[in-house]
Formats: structure tokens, sequence, C-alpha cells
């Protein structure tokens, strides 16, 4: 399969985990979407780094990953947080920092 | 002709069970679907001869990110909340998500459409896992210790953020907690604590 492929379903990936950023009210649901915007990135560094016989691709790739995983750890902290004081994890109705 | 009919099949799983984590209301498996998606993503990623980053993802993502979210799913849902409140989005929110996401979709075609990505498929090489490995001490030592700072700071930030600050106000919190959120009151989250 020729890279545009991989690209091209990346990009469907990718406008699937946006559309989920933007309706899910539920803190962990945008968590998710975001997990699958990441992955459609990777998707690409990795193709990129296969057809263009490189490897440094590979290695973002597992540059992303330990990074995604920080930032799931802490988003989930946040999240716990957050259910703590509001006993709830919609995101639209926390608006406390609104001026 | 099998690899263009594996590469078929392989897409519309991860297309399809992205959709379902996307779309489905019960969270708990909206997490499982993007399971199966991570899961789909390391056979891409054996089709690019990257079969270390497939390990990785398995072990990773599948294993460790999932299991965390689910963890924070159990955590954060109330006892008595009904599946349906988790409600995911009302057609308000679709119709202004919707022209985003087309817009965002003809401008990755347009750009793929644009752009000459022809390049003749490498030859089956070997993995080179080793090579990875040398790289990532070699070439991109700094990033590779900057990044093991970050992991402590996300560390040490999850701890301070999700810690309970006083055990002993625990019990003075929860009345009010537990009036705050009752529907149509917001104080709770103005509240200094």
């Amino acid at each position: 399969m020729g890279l545009e492929s991989y690209v091209l379903i990346a990009g469907i990936l990718f406008c699937v985990g946006l559309y989920g950023i933007l309706t899910r009210r539920n803190a962990i649901g945008v968590l998710v979407s975001v997990e699958l915007l990441v992955n459609a990135a990777n998707i690409n560094l990795a193709a990129f780094a296969h057809f263009g016989r490189g490897l440094d691709g590979q290695v973002f790739v597992l540059f992303t990953t330990a990074l995604t995983v920080a930032e799931v750890v802490v988003g989930l902290a946040l999240v716990i947080l957050l259910f703590r004081r509001r006993k709830d994890i919609l995101l639209d109705l926390a608006n406390g920092l609104k001026g | 002709m099998m690899e263009r009919l594996f590469f078929g099949a392989v897409a519309t799983v991860l297309i399809f069970s992205a959709l379902m984590a996307v779309g489905t209301r019960n969270l708990v498996r909206a997490v499982l679907w993007l399971g199966l998606t991570l899961a789909t993503t390391s056979m891409f990623y054996i089709m690019l001869n990257a079969p270390f980053l497939a390990t990785l993802q398995l072990i990773l993502y599948t294993g460790g990110v999932l299991s965390l979210m689910l963890f924070g799913v159990m955590l954060t849902r109330r006892s008595n909340e009904q599946e349906g409140v988790e409600v995911h989005n009302e057609s308000n929110g679709q119709r202004r998500a919707l022209p985003i996401v087309a817009v965002t979709a003809g401008l990755i075609v347009m750009a793929v459409g644009r752009t000459d990505l022809s390049v003749a498929a490498p030859a089956a090489a070997k993995p080179e896992i080793r090579e990875i490995g040398q790289r990532i001490l070699g070439a991109h030592l700094l990033a590779f210790e900057v990044l093991s700072v970050l992991l402590l700071a996300a560390m040490v930030g999850a701890i301070v953020i999700a810690r309970r600050k006083d055990a002993s106000l625990e019990g003075k919190d929860d009345p009010r907690d537990r009036a705050a959120a009752l529907p149509g009151s917001r104080l709770s989250s103005d509240r200094e604590t």
C-alpha cells in the first residue's frame, strides 16, 4: 500500500478524534478523543519513517508515546480532582474560572 | 492483492472502532472501543515494518493507558448515576462541531492531494531495533533526558494534584459538597479549599 493510504487513514482518524473533542461533555471522553488524535499522528510518523527509509520517525513515535502517557496521567489526576470538588466531570458545567 | 485486502480490513476496523469510541454514550464501552483502536494501530505498525513500535503500543497503550482510563471512569462514576447521564452531546454541540470537522477534513484531503506522496514502498528489510536503541541514546540523547525529567514532573504533579488535602477535613466537607452538587448550584467550584 502506498504512503497516501496511510496518511489518509490517519487523517480520518484525526477528524474522528476532533469530532469527539468538540462534542464530548465528559472529561474522560475528551481524553479518549485526544488519544485518537495522538494515534493518528503516530501512524503518520511511522508511515513516513517507513517510506522515507529512515528510523528517526520511529524514535519520534517512542517520544510521543511517553509524552501521551504523561499527559493521560496528569489529565486523569485533574479529572479526579474535578470530581472531588464538584461531584461530576461534565466540562461545560465546570466554569469556576469564569470571570 | 492480499496486502490490499488486509490493509482494507484493518483500516475499516480502525475507523469503525474510533467512531464507536467517540459516539458511545457509555464511557466504559468508549474506553474499550478505544482499546480496539489502539490495538489495531499496532497492526499498522507491523505493516510498516516497525515491530518494536507495535509491541510498545500494545504494552503501553492497550495495557497501561487503557487500564488507567478505566480506573478513571470507575472512580468518577456516581453510584446513583444512570448511564444516560453522561449525555454525550446536545444537537447544538454537534451543529457547531460538524463544520469544524468538515473544514479540517477538507484541508487534510487537499493537502494530501496537492503533495506528491508517490514514494515506492521500500523492499522488505529486517527491522532494525538495535539501530533504534542506538539512535535514542546517541543522536537523540538530549530529548531522551528531557523526557525523563518530564515524566518525573508528571508523576510528581499527578500525585500533588490528586492527593487529598487533609483527611481530617473530609468529613466536614462532605455535606457541603453534596449540597453543592445539586443541579443549578455552582458554588462548590468557587469555594476556596
